[in-house]
């Protein structure tokens, strides 16, 4: 059982903002979607390795050769705020 | 048991974060430079923005697979990447690019030096690839953080060890070792200072004889090695000192303050070490051919252990000497390269161990930096030897030699710094020197042993420190006696 604690958890590790409403929604769906991992959990998988990509590629490389970089201030243009050539953020502390 | 008769033991494992040496980033062609102006050395793909997609750099893979193979690891066949998931201004993407579940190298160790001839075995569980963060500038005055981007997407490998150091000291050895081990590569500068090593150590105590490892705390900002050694020294007594109060040690992260000498409890958000590891779909996984482990392990060069062991054999040489040699790849070599041209090994590592490094400490240089040719040291070495120059001239000589390289022959020529040796001059040189000195070569026929030393002192200032001391001592003496 997936309580409405738990996906508020979640959704807050993803910074999304839920209402109550919506937890109670989520925490349903997320249980069909576990029920259904629990049934595929019971067949016979032994010898077969698990899939680590869906593509049926392997091995794409890029040559270690510089491709130029953006100039700052096309790399500030995303932000929002900006100072000193740098990206301004509400002040973080650790 | 009394608390105060409780014998604890100190459990420590280290993560190592090394910045790779390459010329562009891990997933992008950005440059892969320290010390450019912000946010200049970015694209689309390090600034995680929306539709672009990471490619390996294939240098990278390389340079793992190397590290992986030093370090005595299993070097797996089928490697893929995750995504490691949090939210911080220095990640724009809001998850960093990592390795979880298939590494690169695993179960590996490295053998660090303890008394004498013996080693210590600190396993190395794994070693993985992953991409830097940005940098975080915090702006007190303006009551902001400024990100810095360049760093986002340096290649790096974390190598983690096993829980098997025992001290703060073998902390310190093992990073030592690990550094110079990876300098050898050529694959990081492993400079702190700039960030390109870094650490952080588990630590936890236990008491002596207890099996299970006891509740560990996780210490950051560790700048440098001595911090390493200082952090680890104040933590373990403060976590002895909790336990004897009859509390627990809580798990948590602290941070080490240099200025102060403790260490503090990092503010954190609860839950954010729930990282929801997941495959990351952007990359495809990749798989090691056995040749190019094989061609990997054909071209690694001899190790820093190995090399002291070689040293030591080949040459006669102490291992004292030896451990100083290997700390500089380009000096050990340089070192060999003069035991080809003169027999006095001993003589070699003195001046490379002494004088060298001093002159290289006072002058700001490293070995590169400077040009000596092993005939210069040489050169000066069996003309100190053969009593042609002083030890006081030789170490002029070789100063000279690393301002401007040149003929150590045509300098002693040029400067007059050849020692008299003559037979004839010095005997004309100490007549002198007795008979402007009467009273000291009395004193000397009367026994006073130490007139002596005054009248050599005498003839090595007449001459300007060119006279043979030796030489010109025992023909004072000779003169004195023979006047009797």
């Amino acid at each position: 059982m997936i309580s409405t604690e738990e996906v508020k958890n979640i959704a807050s590790l993803s910074r999304i903002h839920l209402k109550d409403a919506e937890a109670g929604i989520l925490s349903q769906d997320l249980e069909k979607i576990l029920d259904y991992i629990n049934k595929l959990e019971q067949l016979e998988l032994s010898g077969i390795d698990p899939t680590t990509h869906v593509l049926p590629l392997k091995n794409v490389f890029r040559k270690d050769a510089v491709i130029p970089s953006l100039k700052q201030e096309q790399a500030l243009s995303f932000s929002i705020e900006q100072k000193d050539g740098a990206f301004k953020v509400p002040k973080i502390i650790e | 048991m009394n608390d105060h008769q409780k014998q604890f033991e100190t459990v420590i494992g280290l993560e190592v974060h090394v910045q790779l040496d390459t010329q562009t980033k891990i997933f992008c062609g950005c440059p892969n430079v320290f010390g450019k102006a912000p946010n200049t050395q970015t694209c689309p793909v390090c600034l995680g923005l929306p539709g672009t997609l990471p490619v390996l750099n294939q240098q990278v893979l390389l340079h793992a697979i190397k590290i992986g193979l030093a370090l005595n690891c299993n070097i797996n066949t089928f490697i893929k990447f995750d995504r490691k998931n949090y939210y911080y201004p220095d990640l724009p993407k809001g998850y960093q690019i990592s390795q979880f579940d298939y590494p690169i190298a695993q179960n590996g160790h490295l053998d660090i030096p303890i008394k004498g001839e013996e080693v210590k075995r600190i396993r190395i569980n794994r070693a993985h690839i992953e991409e830097d963060a940005g940098k975080l500038i915090h702006d007190d005055a303006g009551n902001c953080s400024l990100v810095d981007y360049n760093r986002t997407g340096t290649p790096l490998i974390e190598i983690v060890t096993e829980a098997d150091l025992r001290s703060p000291q073998e902390a310190y050895d093992y990073l030592q070792l690990l550094k110079l081990t990876l300098k050898y590569l050529y694959v990081s500068d492993c400079d702190m200072e700039k960030g390109s090593l870094r650490c952080d150590a588990n630590i936890s105590i236990r008491e002596k004889g207890e099996t299970q490892l006891g509740t560990k705390t996780e210490l950051k900002n560790l700048n440098s090695f001595k911090a390493v050694k200082a952090g680890l020294e104040f933590e373990s007594e403060r976590q002895k000192q909790v336990v004897l109060a009859g509390n627990r040690v809580i798990q948590e992260t602290r941070l080490w303050d240099e200025n102060k000498g403790i260490t503090f409890a990092m503010r954190s958000k609860e839950g954010s070490h729930d990282y929801r590891y997941f495959p990351e779909p952007d990359l495809v996984p990749f798989t090691v051919e056995e040749k190019t482990i094989q061609e990997i392990k054909e071209a690694m060069p001899e190790l820093p252990s190995e090399k002291q062991k070689r040293l030591i054999s080949q040459y006669q040489i102490s291992k004292y000497d030896a451990n100083i040699l290997i700390q500089d790849k380009d000096i050990a070599l340089f070192f060999e390269q003069c035991a080809e041209l003169c027999p006095h090994t001993k003589k070699i590592c003195n001046w490379l161990n002494g004088q060298l490094l001093q002159e290289l400490n006072t002058r700001k240089n490293t070995f590169r930096d400077i040009d000596l040719k092993p005939q210069a040291l040489t050169d000066i070495i069996l003309n100190t030897e053969n009593g042609i120059i002083s030890n006081l001239a030789a170490k002029d000589i070789f100063k000279l030699i690393l301002d401007t390289p040149q003929s150590v022959a045509a300098l002693i020529e040029k400067k007059g710094l050849a020692q008299v040796s003559d037979d004839a001059e010095l005997t004309k040189l100490a007549d002198e020197i007795i008979e402007q000195n009467t009273k000291a070569a009395n004193e000397f026929q009367q026994g006073k042993q130490n007139a002596l030393g005054f009248l050599i002192g005498q003839a090595m200032r007449k001459t300007q420190g060119k006279a043979n001391p030796k030489l010109i001592g025992d023909i004072i003496k000779r003169r004195l006696i023979d006047a009797q």
